[in-house]
């Protein structure tokens, strides 16, 4: 399955579901929702976090996190 | 404080970087007050302001927060006071502040505010933003749509202000329904809580179930009460947060249909992406951060220095004319060599703190901060911090305390800890003086390699030194602190702005302010204690000490223009600091001091840089402890009465270097520690720990070096 991690500077995908609860209620909250469309921005020097556009805004997070967020 | 006589109590709330700030500065001007929330360590910031109607009011700027189901400690206040009918800081009135660019996140906060039932303004910010983004909002639509009343505000520039005063002093409607039907979800607690509290709105005694045991004011007794009904009403917390988020957001988004017209292309985001570009690239990124602390480093010791010299100067002038002008006597001392110097020994901070807040208020204001967390996380995670970590770690030059107030935006307990724990190990501004002398007494002043000074590359190791002790010790808690709570790190980067120079100035204000109360009162007790200690001693010896030191200068034919420093060095030697000194001498032999460094060693304890001051009394330098060369003169002269060889050799000056660079000699920072994690646990084992690295440190090197 696609994770938001695999995305690379430039794509975009929508979001399906979350594998993690614990994360998914902060993500929730930052409006990564299932259904929303998020654009990979860019990553930091190491790969990791990596920076995503969500909701008209910028969005940095480790890449452990964004392979809980699972694309359609 | 005047916080119960006032009439409308306004809370103030919003997600960061929303403009909250700028909004409470353009509201209170200079009449904020910086208070504390009960129970909690948290700073509560809040300020007055007259109404149009005439009326006062008093407004509490609630921390940032993206949610009212809090993350960190900061966040946590904000539902507190929302929901705690019975707290003095409970509100009549809410603004809840938006950023127009990114409305739907922002009205996430907004719809639960709404919900608690309080009346609830919305004011509408960055619509400049908005439109510099190509979207158009209509205000009308907003207020139809969300049934409240709005206010567009530009809060950088203050427009608006007006509009939003007069706003507070008319009637609010309050919606038809709620935005967000808890009941739906959990039909059979809401009642009970309900009643069991005397409750009347739903979202409430929803939020009761929710967040039972972050809350402060329930007793043990009803958080058991809600916490079994819960149980026996199939309460599932995190289902149902989910549930109520993804609700909350189909509403939203669905209302906002008519309220914003998206017309393409975001300008603002295209310039930001540019900077980011640069700003966070592999070679440049790390490169412009380098230089950004590089300025820092200067701005905090170089263009400090006129600034701390005067008020050194002032302070001694103080004190010698406070000698001049009152009667002789014991109270006249205390104040002119306990109190007056221990003020000084607070205010001489002063120039690098407030240059130090100015410095990092900027970097926070124009967004770049976010990416210095960005750049540093990853490697900020190896060592078990957090990228959050880097701005209490990089004021932690300047000052332990106000960075380890600075580490209360980290969400995770544990990375926060740490976080607290390591950074007393970053050279704070009180090492540099003791540094200063101990390396231009056994570092020769010489260049290496053609042009580096000799001198300057040892200091600036000293720094690489505590830093590397501050990430190794990080990494040893990484393996040995059991996580509670989880690591991570989704974090919003806002767009680049110029700085507003306004919330520049208040943050420097207010820092400044806190250090000074706060620190000050600390250092203040301890520095007339030590004076106590210093000037009165047990048996003949103290007491005849006159006499004593006349005969001595007789024997010894001394002329009489040494009798008052020879004087006051026979005193100390005898005073009770002098005893403890000689007292601890088994201890601190193997490091190769004598009872004199003792006597520093336990002075020390108010502040590092007393050392300074305490070696010129007890080698009798004179009243004049900022001439350097005079002491560095006495102490190369002084000779070792075991070797016969001069006592500071390269061997006690490396040891006393390391011993400085790591022990845990500030008094202040333990209090700041124990309350910012309200145990005494922490801080006496950063005092064992610290001081444990120091003492071996210390004792290696002399051994070796010997």
């Amino acid at each position: 399955m696609r994770s938001l991690a695999d995305l690379k500077p430039g794509e975009i995908g929508v979001v399906k579901s979350f594998n993690d609860e614990y994360l998914s209620l902060k993500l929730l909250e930052m409006g990564v929702l299932p259904g929303t469309v998020v654009e990979m921005k860019f990553a930091a020097p190491f790969g990791d976090p990596i920076c995503i556009r969500v909701s008209g805004y910028n969005l940095s997070l480790r890449l452990d996190e964004a392979k809980t967020i699972s694309l359609t | 404080m005047s916080e119960k006589k006032q009439g409308l109590k306004i809370a103030l709330v919003g997600n960061p970087n929303a403009g909250k700030t700028s909004l409470f500065n353009q509201l209170t001007g200079l009449k904020q007050k910086v208070g504390n929330f009960p129970g909690v360590t948290m700073d509560k910031n809040f300020g007055f302001f007259k109404l149009p109607d005439g009326n006062s009011s008093i407004v509490i700027d609630l921390p940032g927060t993206y949610s009212i189901y809090p993350r960190s400690m900061d966040e946590r206040v904000v539902f507190d006071v929302l929901s705690d009918s019975t707290s003095e800081d409970y509100p009549d009135i809410i603004i809840v502040i938006v950023d127009a660019s990114t409305l739907e996140r922002n009205l996430l906060l907004f719809t639960e505010v709404i919900d608690l039932g309080i009346p609830t303004i919305l004011a509408l910010n960055m619509v400049e933003v908005a439109q510099k983004e190509n979207k158009s909002i209509s205000v009308k639509a907003l207020e139809k749509e969300f049934e409240t009343k709005v206010v567009s505000i530009n809060a950088r520039q203050g427009l608006g202000i007006e509009k939003l005063k007069k706003a507070l002093t008319e009637e609010i409607n309050r919606p038809s329904k709620a935005f967000f039907e808890a009941s739906s979800l959990s039909p059979e607690i809401i009642p009970v809580i309900k009643d069991k509290f005397n409750l009347e709105n739903d979202y409430l005694a929803y939020q009761y179930a929710q967040q039972t045991y972050s809350k402060q004011f329930l007793s043990n007794d009803e958080k058991r009460f809600i916490a079994d009904a819960k149980v026996k009403y199939n309460f599932c917390d995190r289902q149902f947060q989910t549930r109520e988020t993804v609700e909350r957001y189909q509403q939203i988004r669905e209302r906002l249909k008519s309220v914003v017209v998206d017309k393409g292309i975001d300008t603002n985001e295209t310039r930001s992406n540019k900077l980011d570009r640069i700003l966070t690239h592999k070679v440049y990124g790390y490169l412009i951060f380098m230089i950004i602390l590089f300025l820092l480093f200067q701005t905090i010791f170089k263009w400090a220095e006129p600034f701390m010299d005067m008020i050194d100067y002032g302070f001694a002038q103080l004190s010698f004319l406070t000698r001049q002008y009152l009667p002789e006597g014991a109270l006249t001392n205390l104040i002119a060599e306990g109190i007056i110097p221990g003020l000084g020994g607070v205010l001489i901070f002063i120039p690098q703190i407030a240059l130090l807040f100015c410095f990092i208020s900027i970097l926070e204001e124009s967004g770049y901060m976010a990416r210095v967390v960005f750049l540093m996380d990853k490697i900020m995670r190896r060592f078990g911090l957090n990228g959050k970590s880097v701005v209490p770690l990089i004021s932690g030059v300047a000052c332990a305390i106000p960075a380890i107030m600075a580490t209360r935006n980290i969400e995770s307990w544990k990375d926060r800890l740490i976080t607290i724990f390591v950074t007393p190990f970053m050279s704070c501004s009180a090492r540099l003086p003791v540094y200063a002398i101990l390396i231009a007494l056994v570092v020769p002043n010489r260049n290496v390699m053609g042009f580096f000074n000799l001198q300057g590359v040892v200091l600036m190791g000293m720094y690489l030194l505590g830093f590397l002790a501050a990430i190794f010790s990080a990494l040893a808690m990484k393996y040995i602190l059991k996580a509670k709570d989880r690591s991570y790190f989704i974090m919003e980067l806002p767009i680049y702005r110029w700085p507003k120079w306004k919330n520049v100035w208040y943050t420097i204000f207010g820092k400044s302010k806190t250090f000074v109360l706060e620190a000050g009162k600390i250092i203040l007790a301890i520095s007339i204690i030590l004076w106590v200690l210093a000037s009165y001693g047990p048996g003949k010896k103290f007491d005849q000490a006159e006499e004593i030191v006349k005969k001595e200068m007789q024997i010894n034919n001394i002329a009489d223009s040494e009798y008052e420093k020879l004087l006051s060095a026979h005193k100390l030697e005898y005073s009770y600091a002098g005893l403890l000194g000689k007292s601890i001498e088994p201890a601190i032999r193997p490091l190769g001091y004598d009872w004199k460094i003792g006597i520093a060693l336990i002075t020390s304890f108010a502040a590092r840089e007393v050392f300074v001051g305490t070696i010129a009394t007890i080698y009798s330098v004179g009243a004049d402890v900022e001439d350097e060369s005079t002491i560095k003169d006495k102490l190369r002269a002084e000779i070792n009465p075991k070797t016969g060889k001069p006592m500071y050799s390269l061997a006690l000056g490396v040891s006393l270097l390391i011993f400085y660079a790591f022990a845990m000699q500030c008094m202040s920072t333990l209090a700041v520690v124990y309350r910012e994690t309200k145990t005494w646990k922490w801080p006496i084992l950063q005092l064992i720990y610290m001081s444990g690295v120091a003492y071996i440190g210390a004792l290696i090197a002399y051994q070796l070096l010997k």
